[in-house]
């Protein structure tokens, strides 16, 4: 259990999320209008994310679907009857004046997903629900110095809210816990985890107690869209908590912002206001029923997720818990690396994904979605090591000209002549000459200074320009030494 | 239950609106009147009664995810009380 | 014929009058538009539009010059000003909207523009269709083209909301009009000016587009001066809209056709709870006199209870305007409409909503938002939710012994303007015959079946299952016949 060390003993920090995800689809969750990310303001608005006296909603099958695929891969309940509610409140990029979400009773029940923690362990973490519910519109605050301009491009976008129970313990478990979410969702294509762009945000209810006592008073953190900030903000609040309540206070139940400019919370001035939102089902939309049929229909199109994948990659290609981890963080790489392994040594494989190409893609500043080396070629350049065409040093040189050119390694090895060189008649010449130039070190070897035979084969082999291939040059200088 | 004058001005700022002392005088008379008459409604028995939420039967009808609607940003601004570069505006918020 | 002889006609008449080319659509609109602005005493109309109703008359006489007539080509009518209209003001006789102009159209009158109709404007209403009496307007009351026999000095008000589409028609100012109905909004009015107002099922007419008070019991209906012209109408307005998740995709049958006059062994229940205490003797003696009426023609009329009757209304007032609460919210000052400033965000929407609604409205807002509030919810809002299931229950038990039930619309004739306005209380009882099928959904008409004693128009009500409008106008087309309703009120604003 990790604890914080207090002056009057030891805290635990008690963290639950919740995750606005936006969902993947063309138009928004009650209107046609496009959910493009970037337009100009307004520009992506209906008559019905504007609220026009009169507007009515429609629900977008597409986003249900989303949503429903999202439950499954989270290993949770899916309801089949569920209800729309509008949470009532004013805000000035709420033209509604409310919210139409899911209260009482939402499309996706309990679920869990496993977390990866850095030490290599795993923990479980439960799914409390999920619900589908608008998103609002954008208040900008910097544009006039008396105004606040409002574009509704995003109101009405729909966002899953997916909210985890009080389960995470550290900031470096709600990290993990970010982390695979985001990796499922994007498996599952429901959501694009692109918290730069606000496609997923985080709200984290934070609380301290002693360890074993009950739940402490939580303080809620808005928007958070950056892993970074996440930490910096539970560590922050945790630390607040603890101070204040080791000085005899109490602490507020509030809403907070977490100022990243000065990497502390505030209490969130707009929220000051006490709330009653006044949920009530939505008169505009009937109850949600769902046909088991087409909840099984979307189960059987469920990719498989990074979990299995990875226990997968260690069972058929045996390589480490942690590459595996690592390579189907993202569905994209899981991908590469399979084509890579497939019908090959997968330790060798994950080697070079990891090592070389990821590597020279973080320095290139590159994704492996536009990676110059493709899967086919990297593989080409194992099957020349494997079947001795190339060295593992001439390899590398390979894999720099194929990242800089997209070549294949043949190609590259044959212009460049780098086929190794394995004429036994042609080593023991290089070997003589190498023997002949240095009747000295000879001398010192056969005096018995062991050491010297590696110094030979280096020279050997910068006489081959490296293409020599070493264990025969090991080999035959080992015999011509015997003589 | 009786309202008092600060429950129904908690309720008039809920509400957003600004109603002056007179009317929240008044308000508070009639809200009563009405609350007290409503109250009859606690004789009836609705012991496992599901809520009538709508008189339609049938299931939400979904649409096709299609965009079809938007990009007419004049028409949506067109009764803006004070529309500036292709925003609505208010007064300035800070959060 | 001559001008005055065209505002004579009824909706069916007139069509039948422009098909066999008696007259042309713009002397039939000019006729009416010469009688709207001979009438503006009444205040019936909140925005008249004589060039657009001229230039659709235009444009109807030359479709019907082609062969291409729709249903109600260059049949001028009126629009409540709930409906929203492209490029036509649009206010829910409200403040908060004076100024709002859509830039679209609602479902319904687009349906009756298609059909050909001619729209001559909008009409008052009770502000954001709450009220009674049309006296909540922002645009000032309405006043019901009716007078008392010995009393013409006392202004009447033409019940409400549609209060301005029943004082249009009563007043042969448009061959028919619009109204919405909540609680009942097109009956009770309709039955206040001596006409007929059909309040169809929920989910037979588009709310798209119709500005909302409470959204699960809005519902779109015709009113005119015959029970064949409200079918007419409804034929036009009626139908599937994939805009709204409550529209409900069932046919619309020929509405006309089911007016064969034959009642014969059809089952009409009264129901025992509905002779309320201190119900006015003209009153019950007209009901009674309708089931003799119905009896005569061959059906059969039975008592049927309705035991959670006097719950409707308290159920209805809460969650009426628990819906509108939440519904007018949007009217906040920032995208149209009213906007008064204010120092800060919360300034701006307190003082543009305390300066926007009338009292009313803001009553009911109250109301709503204190019965969804935190520890209310339940006591108030779910119990009431709860007794209208009981309310439907009721309904679709005695339906299954009948087939249409008959009652009075209102429990009084036109009352005074003002008579009613300092106790929302006693306004409230006005819609205490039709709320119930409100709450249940179902359809129901009043048409003018006799007068008081002081000469004004009383109504009887039809309610039929959900989905069975054919039913009801076919009784009501019974009704009408053997009621022989031919009073009409003098033109006395004329003189004025």
């Amino acid at each position: 259990m990790s604890v914080i060390r207090g002056a009057t003993g030891d805290w635990e920090v008690v963290i639950g999320l919740e995750v606005h995800a936006q969902v993947i689809s063309n138009s928004k969750l009650f209107s046609g209008s496009s959910t493009t990310f970037g337009a100009e303001p307004n520009t992506q608005v209906s008559l019905v994310d504007a609220a026009m006296p009169g507007m009515l909603p429609v629900i977008n099958r597409k986003c249900v679907e989303q949503a429903i695929r999202t439950g499954l891969g989270l290993n949770a309940r899916i309801n089949l009857y569920s209800v729309f509610d509008r949470k009532n409140y004013f805000y000035a990029d709420l033209p509604q004046g409310y919210q139409i979400s899911q209260y009482k009773q939402p499309i996706v029940g309990e679920g869990s997903l496993t977390i990866d923690l850095p030490d290599g362990s795993t923990r479980e973490i439960g799914i409390e629900r999920l619900h589908l519910e608008q998103d609002a519109g954008k208040s900008i605050h910097d544009l006039h110095p008396a105004k606040t301009f409002v574009d509704l491009n995003r109101s009405g976008v729909a966002l899953m809210e997916i909210v985890s129970k009080p389960d995470l313990r550290s900031a470096d478990e709600a990290s993990a816990y970010v982390t695979k979410l985001r990796s499922i969702l994007r498996y599952l294509g429901t959501c694009d985890g692109n918290m730069q762009e606000g496609s997923m945000r985080a709200d984290v209810n934070v609380s301290v107690r002693r360890p074993g006592a009950p739940y402490g008073t939580r303080c809620e953190i808005k928007n958070m869209n950056s892993m970074r900030f996440i930490r910096q903000a539970i560590e922050f609040e945790a630390r607040r908590q603890i101070d204040i309540l080791e000085d005899g206070g109490t602490i507020d139940q509030e809403t907070r912002l977490f100022d990243t400019k000065r990497g502390v919370t505030r209490t969130m001035r707009s929220k000051e206001e006490a709330h009653d939102y006044r949920y009530f089902p939505d008169p505009d939309l009937l109850p949600l029923e769902l046909d088991p049929a087409w909840v099984e229909e979307i189960r059987a199109t469920l990719p498989e997720l990074p979990d299995a994948k990875r226990e997968r990659f260690i069972r058929e290609y045996g390589i480490k818990p942690y590459d595996a981890g690592v390579l189907v963080s993202e569905q994209i790489s899981a991908d590469f690396f399979e084509a890579v392994a497939r019908g090959r040594d997968g330790k060798l494989a994950a080697n070079w994904v990891m090592g070389e190409l990821f590597g020279a893609l973080n320095k290139a500043g590159r994704s492996i979605a536009d990676s110059p080396v493709s899967a086919e070629n990297l593989g080409g350049l194992i099957d020349r090591i494997a079947d001795n065409t190339i060295s593992g040093r001439i390899a590398k040189q390979v894999f720099e000209e194929m990242f800089e050119t997209g070549a294949d390694a043949d190609t590259i090895i044959e212009e460049k002549g780098l086929r190794q060189v394995t004429d036994t008649g042609a080593i023991a010449e290089l070997v003589d000459q190498v023997i002949r130039d240095n009747p000295d070190k000879i001398a010192e070897i056969k005096a018995g200074k062991e050491k010297l035979k590696g110094w030979f084969v280096g020279q050997v082999m910068k006489a081959s320009k490296g293409k020599a291939n070493p264990q025969m040059v090991n080999q035959i200088l080992a015999e011509k030494l015997k003589d | 239950m009786s309202l008092d004058k600060a429950t129904v001005t908690k309720i008039a700022h809920l509400a957003r609106m600004k109603l002056s002392e007179d009317r929240l005088d008044h308000m508070v008379g009639e809200l009563n009147n009405i609350l007290d008459w409503v109250e009859t409604l606690k004789q009836v028995d609705t012991e496992d009664v599901p809520p009538m939420t709508s008189a339609v039967r049938h299931s939400l009808r979904m649409r096709e995810d299609k965009v079809t609607d938007g990009g007419y940003v004049d028409r949506i601004l067109a009764n803006a009380p004070d529309a500036e570069d292709g925003f609505f505006t208010v007064p300035k918020v800070v959060e | 014929m001559s001008t005055a002889d065209l505002t004579e006609l009824g909706l069916a008449e007139a069509r039948d009058g422009l098909k066999a080319g008696d007259f042309s659509a713009r002397e039939l609109v000019d006729a009416h538009i010469e009688a709207m602005e001979a009438a503006q005493v009444l205040n019936a109309f909140i925005t008249e539009t004589p060039d657009l109703a001229r230039e659709r008359a235009a444009a109807a006489d030359k479709r019907i010059a082609a062969g291409e007539a729709g249903l109600l080509e260059g049949l001028p009518i009126g629009i409540k000003d709930l409906f929203c209209t492209d490029g036509v003001r649009t206010t829910a006789g409200s403040r908060i909207l004076d100024n709002f102009i859509p830039v679209y159209e609602s479902t319904v009158t687009a349906k009756l523009r298609e059909a050909g109709a001619v729209m001559l404007g909008k009409l008052n209403l009770d502000e954001f269709a709450m009220g009674s009496s049309n006296e909540t307007s922002y645009f000032g009351p309405v006043r019901n083209p009716w007078r008392r026999a010995g009393d013409p000095a006392a202004e009447l008000v033409p019940g409400g909301s549609s209060g301005g589409s029943a004082a249009a028609v009563a007043a042969r100012l448009a061959l028919a009009a619009t109204g919405t109905d909540t609680g009942g909004s097109i009956r009770q009015p309709a039955a206040f000016t001596g006409i007929v107002g059909l309040k169809p099922t929920y989910g037979r007419c588009s709310r798209w587009g119709i500005i909302a008070f409470a959204s699960s019991l809005d519902q779109a209906g015709p009113m005119g001066r015959s029970v064949r012209d409200v079918a007419l109408m409804l034929r036009a307005m009626a139908g599937f809209d994939e805009k709204d998740s409550t529209s409900v995709d069932a046919p619309v049958p020929d509405y006309e056709a089911a007016l064969t006059g034959d009642v014969r062994g059809l089952k009409v229940g009264v129901p025992v709870e509905y002779r309320a205490d201190g119900m006015p003797e003209e009153i019950s003696a007209l009901w009674q006199q309708g089931m003799e009426w119905l009896r005569a023609a061959g059906a059969e009329v039975r008592e049927i209870s309705l035991p959670h009757t006097k719950y409707a209304l308290p159920t209805y007032y809460i969650v009426a305007p628990a819906e509108a609460s939440s519904n007018l919210a949007r009217y906040d000052g920032v995208r149209y409409g009213h906007r008064e400033d204010g120092g800060n965000l919360i300034e701006m929407y307190e003082n543009t909503r305390g300066s926007g609604f009338g009292d009313e409205v803001q009553r009911r807002i109250m109301i709503g938002t204190y019965v969804l509030s935190a520890g209310y919810y339940d006591a108030y809002y779910l119990k009431a939710q709860k007794v209208r299931t009981l309310i439907a229950r009721d309904f679709s038990d005695a339906f299954g012994d009948v087939d249409v039930i008959l009652t009075p619309t209102a429990p009084s004739a036109a009352f005074a303007r003002g008579e009613k306005t300092d106790d929302p209380l006693s306004m409230y009882l006005n819609d205490v015959f039709t709320v119930p099928a409100s709450l249940a959904g179902l359809p129901g008409i009043s048409l003018p079946c006799g007068l008081n004693g002081e000469g004004l128009p009383l109504g009887l009500q039809l309610i039929g299952r959900a989905f069975d409008e054919e039913t009801v106008l076919r009784v009501a087309g019974v009704l009408e016949e053997a009621a022989a309703f031919d009073a009409r009120p003098a033109q006395w604003w004329r003189e004025a």
